[in-house]
């Protein structure tokens, strides 16, 4: 609960707000009282819709295949957009003109993009011209266009982290002797590197997400495989709800692993280690770069 | 250039950006609304609806759009024969409008939230100290610089609103940018290049001011602490 908001409650506040608790409560069960009823209804609770929807055979045939599927894809779409982010944020920040500026604009366009037009197009360019040196187009474009999109936002990451470092950290640098390059190298990069370690693990969770977009250029991910699963059995909304437990919970651990590394990198960097949120380029990218977009 | 030319005479492109401007603002607007109700329910006193509040939250913004699409049109629409339009190309629209609305309510909650949480606890000391009451408190002192405090975050989750009206292609809105683009790269696949530059700068163009009126914005009224 946020404290600013709120004094510690006296006798009588506490008591509305229990008599509210309760109202409170009650309007919420009674809303999924009323979703649940209508399902029913509509013979959306059905046993037979349910099983079908998870016997072990649909995880053998189709969920567990898709979730490989899309792990295969985060997986190479992360540590690609990890050195994509770590060569470009360092782009930005050097000291050489030209550098910096083909930096910036690949990293802003690549930004500014869709990830779905990416995918699109990339399943294009590699399913037509590229034939022969890309075998699996589809997973290659979910893959670049992970990479391309995230990596930039991670570019942005290691900016707006070597940015957040307190400034005595360059100046001790510097004032040991160090070039600004060494200085950038072996004093700002690796806090910065760390304290951005949560935001990164949070970024997964983007990337798990996006690469749900697979779907719609053909990539055979959980998604898919749900859909496909469904079309046998007249269920989706059986099996796209059993896709988005699965999205939930891989996602939700991934979130639980950043707040925790969040935690625990602390005190290893003059930087602000934070987790993310989760959604487009972080808070923390906002505030530090604040004259460019 | 005459490539550039004969594509945009050739297809509605335009027209396919103006979709993806609707679909986002009507989207925003729920998301809004929406967030809205969501972060009061979390910064309310109230057990049960922080409760509700967190739970909404945390297991929207962790299912893909794309799911969230999908399932509209599949389970919503095809299965239970929830209709929100007679028309058959509205009605897609309009789910879609739902789930970008639905999807983003959660970030626009989170990033009111953290607009609440930039405001330092002495200023609602203080606002008790000189004895106003909690409601007077919130709304003299408190609120407005969170709201302050938020332009940004919510200029971020504008931003992605406005590239995820993309996957409104899940929810078959066929007359959105990436189905056009699909289509037109099927039909002239030796124009890729163009075709892909052509909708890509689209985005570039209507996120940078969005970007740089966001930021311009929250500089302009944040509180100088």
């Amino acid at each position: 609960m946020s404290t600013v908001l709120f004094d510690a409650p006296g006798p009588r506040s506490r008591r509305y707000m229990q008599a509210g608790n309760v109202v409170g409560a009650v309007v919420v069960l009674g809303i999924l009282a009323w979703v649940l009823w209508t399902l029913h209804g509509k013979g959306q609770l059905d046993a037979g819709l349910w099983r079908a929807a998870t016997n072990p055979r649909s995880w053998q045939y189709y969920y567990l295949p898709g979730l490989q599927n899309t792990l295969r894809a985060a997986a190479f779409a992360t540590v690609g957009a990890v050195v994509f982010g770590v060569i470009f944020g360092m782009g930005r920040l050097s000291p050489v003109r030209v550098v910096r500026w083909f930096s910036s604009v690949i990293v802003e366009f690549f930004r500014a993009v869709p990830v779905l037009l990416m995918m699109v197009f990339l399943n294009v360019l590699f399913g037509v011209s590229l034939k022969d040196v890309v075998p699996e187009s589809a997973f290659a474009a979910v893959v670049v266009a992970l990479v391309l999109y995230n990596g930039s936002v991670i570019a942005e990451l290691v900016r707006s982290g070597v940015g957040n470092l307190p400034r005595g950290q360059k100046e001790a640098g510097l004032s040991i002797g160090l070039t600004a390059g060494q200085t950038l190298r072996s004093v700002e990069l690796p806090q910065a590197l760390i304290a951005m370690l949560p935001a990164v693990v949070s970024q997964l969770v983007v990337v798990l997400k996006d690469s749900a977009l697979g779907q719609l250029i053909g990539y055979q991910e959980t998604l898919r495989s749900a859909q496909i699963l469904a079309s046998g059995g007249g269920n989706p909304l059986q099996t796209l709800f059993v896709a988005a437990v699965l999205f939930v919970i891989l996602n939700v651990a991934l979130s639980w692993v950043a707040h925790r590394l969040a935690r625990r990198l602390s005190s290893r960097t003059s930087g602000k280690a934070e987790a993310g949120p989760g959604i487009g380029p972080s808070l923390a990218v906002t505030r530090a770069a604040p004259a460019e977009v | 250039m005459t490539e550039f030319l004969e594509i945009l005479r050739q297809y509605d492109v335009l027209g396919a950006f103006w979709v993806n401007l609707q679909l986002t603002f009507w989207g925003a607007l729920l998301a809004f609304v929406v967030g809205t109700v969501l972060a009061v329910m979390r910064i309310s006193p109230l057990a049960s609806l922080r409760w509700a509040g967190t739970t909404y939250v945390d297991l929207v913004r962790n299912i893909p759009l794309t799911v969230i699409m999908v399932f509209l049109v599949l389970a919503v629409w095809g299965q239970l024969g929830v209709v929100l339009s007679q028309d058959f190309a509205r009605n897609f629209f309009l789910l879609a409008v739902v789930g970008l609305g639905v999807y983003h309510a959660a970030f626009v909650c989170e990033a009111i939230r953290s607009g609440v949480n930039t405001v330092p606890v002495g200023q609602a000391e203080a606002a008790r100290a000189i004895g106003l009451p909690f409601l007077a408190a919130a709304r003299i002192v408190v609120l407005p610089q969170a709201f302050r405090g938020a332009v940004a975050p919510l200029g971020n989750t504008l931003i992605a609103l406005l590239k995820n009206s993309t996957v409104a292609a899940a929810a078959s809105v066929s007359t959105e940018t990436s189905t056009a683009m699909k289509t037109m790269l099927e039909f002239r696949p030796d124009y890729r290049w163009e075709i892909f530059l052509t909708f890509a700068v689209g985005f570039v163009v209507l996120v940078i001011p969005i970007g740089l009126a966001t930021t311009w914005l929250s500089s302009r009224l944040a509180v100088k602490r």
